[in-house]
C-alpha cells in the first residue's frame, strides 16, 4: 500500500471514528483540529487503524504520535 | 477470535449504506424507536454501535423520543473505564427494543456510588445497576497452599459484593446484575492453579460459585461474564495492553458481545425474551428433502455426520422445550409428507407431540407464522424463525420485522451452536410454571387456519433481482440433469426417470426440445433448478414429457418463465399447440393444478387421476415476472427442429 492508499483509507477511518464527514486527512492533522479527538476516541481510532491495516502498534508507538504524517510513517515502517 | 462471537454472526451484516441510513434517520419527523430498533439489528461493529448511540441520543431528546421502545434507565459502577462500551450497550439494547439511558458516575467511585444516598447512582433512580466490575475491583490476596487464608480472602470479597448490594437496595432499590469474573490468563504453577487453595484462578472459581449461589437466592440478576470470556477465550478477553493504556478491562473486540449480551439481560428482565421456536423441516430439522429424498434418504441418524448435526439442533429445540419454549413448525411441503418421519422415522427426536403447530403448506412462510402467532395468541415478537434459506429468511425478515430471524452458516453442525448464541431466549429467572408452558400451549399438533396472505410478497420477489438462464441440455449439464430427473418427487408433472443415455438422446435429437433452467438472486446462485423435455407429438405439437422443478424456488414465479421460454421456441419451430399431462404419483399433488394456473385447458381426465391439458402457442402470455432472461445455446437446436 502507497502513502495515498494509506491515506485515502485513513480519511474514510477517520471520518466513521469521527462521525464527521468533513475531515480531510493531512500529514499536519492532529488532535487539535478536531472537536471529537479526545484521549478516548484516540483510542478508538488507534484500535480500527490497527484492524484495518492488520497490524499492531506498541505502547510506546502509540505514545509518541503526534500528528497524523507520524502514524502514516508507522504503519509504512510495518509493511 | 471464533468470528460467531466476534462479529455476531447470527445477526444480518450490515449494509453498505447503513450511515446513510443512520443520517436519513436524524432527518425523518415522527418517534424513531422502530427505524432505530431495525438499524441495531444488523451485526454492527464498534465504531457503528458508538454512531447509532449518538443518533439514539439525538432522537431521545427530540419531542418524538424513541417510542415505543420501552425506557430502562441503566447505572454503570465499574472499577474500569466504561467510556468505550457504554455507548454500545446503548445501541445494543435497542436492538431488543429497549430505549437504554445509561447513568455513569465517575470513574472508579463503585462504593461511594453505592452507599450515599445522594450519589449520582443513587440518586438517578435507575431501574437496575449493572456492577461491571473485574477481578481488579475485589480485595484479593494471595496465598498458595493456604486453605484458611483462602476462605477469609473469599468471605471478604462476597462481603463486598454484598454490601455494595445493601447500599443499592436501601438507596434506590433498584434491580442489581452482577457479573461474574473472568479470571486472568496467566497461571502461577501451571495446572495446579485450579486445585490450589489462595491461587488466582482458584479464588476467582470460588468467589463465582458464591456468587451464582447467592444471586439465585436474593433475587438479583447475574451476568455470567466468565461464561462469555471462555466462549470465547480468555487470551482474548483479556488485553493487558488496553488495561494500562486506559484500564478498559476487556478488549475492545468483545464490546459488542459484551453489549449484546447486556441488552438480551435487560430484555429478560423486562420480559421481553422470545417464547416460540418455529423451526424449518428440509435442510433445517433434517438433512435433505423428504419430498424429493423420502424417508430413507433423508439425514437424521447417529453415525452419519450430516444426520448428527441435525440431531444436534433436535436435541436443542428439544430442551428448549423442556424449558418452556414453545415449538412451531413452518414447512413448504404438503402436510402429511412432512409428517412422516416424525410418524415413522425411528431417529428423530422431535415427534409431532412437541410441536404446538405444525404448518405444512405450499404458501408464503411470513403468512404461515403470523398464522401460527395467532393460533398461540402471542405476538410476533415472540417469535423465532430458523431456517436454512436465505431467501425465506429475508422474506420474513422483510415483512414481519418483528420476528427473530437468525443467519445460519453453510455448515449444519453449527446450527445449534448459532441459535443457542443469539441469546434469544435470555432467562433472569426459573419457575415451575415454565415446565409446564410448552404443553399449555400444544393442542396436538394443531394447524392453524391460514389469514390473508401478509402482503408485500411481490415486492420482496423483485428485492431479489433475480436472474434467470435457460439452455438446452448439454454434456456438461448432463450429470446434474440426470439427477435432478432421478430425484424430484414433489414438484414433477410426469416423474419419468431416464439414465444418462436416455438423456444424451434427448440432448442429440434434433426434433426434441430441451431446457435447463438456472436461477441466481442477491443470495447467491441456486444453480440448476428446472428441467423441461418436449418432444415432436403429432403435426406442429409439442408434448412436455417431462417439467420439473426444485422446491427450493417455489413461490417465484419460475413456472411461468419457463412457459415463456418453452412458447417462445415453440413459434420459432412452428409449433402451434403444447400438450401437457400430469401423472399422479403419491408425492407430486403440489402439481395438480400446475397447467390450470398456467392457462391451459383440461382436455382428458382419466380414472387413475392422470389429466392432459392443451395450449394454443399463438395468442398464449403467461403472467411473466420482473426478472433478467439470459437465453443461450439454443440456435443449432432450432434450426435443426425447424429443417
Amino acid at each position: 500500500m502507497d502513502e495515498p492508499q494509506i491515506y485515502a483509507r485513513l480519511a474514510e477511518i477517520f471520518r466513521d471514528v469521527f462521525d464527521e464527514d468533513s475531515i480531510e486527512v493531512t500529514p499536519e492533522l492532529s488532535a487539535r483540529d478536531v472537536d471529537s479527538w479526545d484521549s478516548l476516541n484516540h483510542i478508538r481510532l488507534i484500535l480500527t487503524v490497527e484492524k484495518a491495516f492488520k497490524v499492531k502498534f506498541s505502547t510506546a508507538e502509540v505514545g509518541k504520535l503526534k500528528q497524523v504524517g507520524d502514524l502514516v510513517a508507522l504503519i509504512k515502517s510495518r509493511a | 477470535m471464533n468470528p460467531l462471537y466476534a462479529e455476531l454472526q447470527w445477526l444480518p451484516r450490515v449494509p453498505k449504506d447503513f450511515s446513510g441510513k443512520l443520517k436519513s434517520l436524524g432527518d425523518s419527523p415522527g418517534p424513531s424507536g422502530r427505524a432505530i430498533q431495525a438499524l441495531a439489528s444488523y451485526a454492527l461493529d464498534l465504531n457503528q454501535l458508538t454512531k447509532l448511540a449518538k443518533v439514539i441520543d439525538k432522537a431521545r431528546s427530540s419531542a418524538h423520543g424513541l417510542d415505543p421502545l420501552e425506557p430502562f434507565r441503566l447505572a454503570l459502577l465499574s472499577n474500569s473505564t466504561v467510556d468505550l462500551m457504554a455507548p454500545a450497550l446503548l445501541a445494543s439494547a435497542a436492538r431488543y427494543g429497549i430505549a437504554l439511558e445509561v447513568v455513569q458516575p465517575p470513574y472508579n467511585q463503585v462504593a461511594q456510588e453505592a452507599l450515599a444516598p445522594d450519589s449520582k447512582v443513587n440518586s438517578s433512580k435507575p431501574d437496575a445497576v449493572l456492577l461491571a466490575l473485574d477481578y481488579r475491583a475485589l480485595p484479593l490476596k494471595l496465598s498458595p497452599g493456604d486453605a484458611d487464608a483462602s476462605l477469609a480472602t473469599k468471605k471478604g470479597a462476597m462481603g463486598y459484593l454484598q454490601t455494595l448490594r445493601n447500599g443499592i437496595k436501601a438507596n434506590s432499590n433498584a434491580v442489581c446484575i452482577f457479573q461474574t469474573f473472568a479470571p486472568p490468563v496467566e497461571t502461577l504453577f501451571g495446572s495446579l492453579d485450579r486445585a490450589l487453595p489462595g491461587t488466582l484462578r482458584n479464588l476467582i472459581d470460588g468467589i463465582n460459585c458464591e456468587l451464582a449461589e447467592f444471586v439465585l437466592g436474593s433475587g438479583d440478576v447475574l451476568l455470567d461474564v466468565a461464561g462469555l470470556a471462555e466462549t470465547v477465550g480468555l487470551a482474548n478477553w483479556h488485553n493487558t495492553q488496553l488495561w494500562n493504556m486506559g484500564k478498559f478491562s476487556f478488549s475492545d473486540e468483545v464490546i459488542p458481545l459484551y453489549g449484546d449480551h447486556v441488552g438480551r439481560t435487560i430484555a429478560a428482565i423486562r420480559g421481553k425474551s422470545r417464547k416460540v421456536l418455529v423451526l424449518d423441516l428440509d435442510n433445517t430439522v433434517w438433512g435433505g428433502v423428504i419430498g424429493d429424498d423420502g424417508l430413507e434418504g433423508i439425514k437424521v441418524a447417529q453415525g452419519d455426520a450430516q444426520g448428527e448435526a441435525h440431531l444436534a439442533l433436535q436435541r436443542l429445540a428439544l430442551d428448549l422445550r423442556q424449558r418452556g419454549i414453545v415449538l412451531a413448525v413452518s414447512s413448504k411441503n404438503s402436510d402429511e409428507v412432512a409428517r412422516q418421519p416424525f410418524e415413522e422415522h425411528p431417529e428423530m427426536l422431535l415427534k409431532l407431540d412437541h410441536i404446538a403447530v405444525f404448518q405444512a403448506n405450499w404458501n408464503d412462510k411470513a403468512t404461515n407464522i403470523q398464522a401460527i402467532a395467532e393460533e398461540l395468541s402471542l405476538g410476533l415478537e415472540a417469535m423465532v424463525f430458523l431456517d436454512d434459506n436465505p431467501v425465506e429468511r429475508g422474506l420474513v425478515r422483510k415483512l414481519l420485522p418483528q420476528v427473530a430471524v437468525p443467519e445460519l452458516p453453510e455448515e449444519p453442525a453449527y446450527y445449534a451452536r448459532t441459535l443457542a448464541a443469539a441469546g434469544y431466549f435470555e432467562a433472569v429467572t426459573f419457575a415451575g410454571e415454565d415446565l409446564k408452558r410448552a404443553d399449555f400451549y400444544r393442542d396436538n399438533a394443531k394447524r392453524a387456519n391460514l389469514q390473508k396472505q401478509v402482503g408485500g410478497v411481490n415486492a420482496y420477489l423483485l428485492s431479489l433481482n433475480m436472474t434467470i438462464t435457460f439452455q438446452p441440455f448439454d454434456a456438461t449439464s448432463r450429470a446434474r440433469i440426470v439427477q435432478l430427473i432421478n430425484k424430484s418427487n414433489q414438484y414433477n408433472l410426469t416423474t419419468r426417470r431416464y439414465t444418462d443415455l436416455e438423456v444424451a438422446a434427448a440432448e442429440n435429437a434434433p426434433t426434441v426440445f430441451t431446457l435447463q433452467v438456472r436461477l441466481a438472486d442477491i443470495f447467491g446462485d441456486n444453480g440448476m433448478i428446472s428441467v423441461v423435455i418436449c418432444r415432436p407429438a403429432e403435426d406442429d405439437v409439442w408434448e412436455i414429457d417431462t417439467w420439473l422443478m426444485s422446491c427450493r424456488v417455489l413461490g417465484r414465479c419460475v413456472e411461468n418463465m419457463v412457459l415463456c421460454e418453452i412458447l417462445k421456441h415453440a413459434r420459432t419451430a412452428g409449433i402451434e399447440k403444447l400438450s401437457g399431462i400430469y401423472r399422479p404419483t403419491e408425492r407430486n399433488k403440489l402439481v395438480v393444478d400446475h397447467y390450470a394456473k398456467l392457462g391451459f385447458t383440461k382436455t382428458a381426465e382419466e380414472e387413475s387421476g392422470l389429466t392432459r391439458w392443451e395450449l394454443a402457442v399463438e395468442g398464449a402470455e403467461p403472467e411473466s415476472v420482473p426478472m433478467e432472461v439470459i437465453s443461450h445455446g439454443f440456435a443449432s437446436v432450432l434450426e435443426n427442429s425447424i429443417s
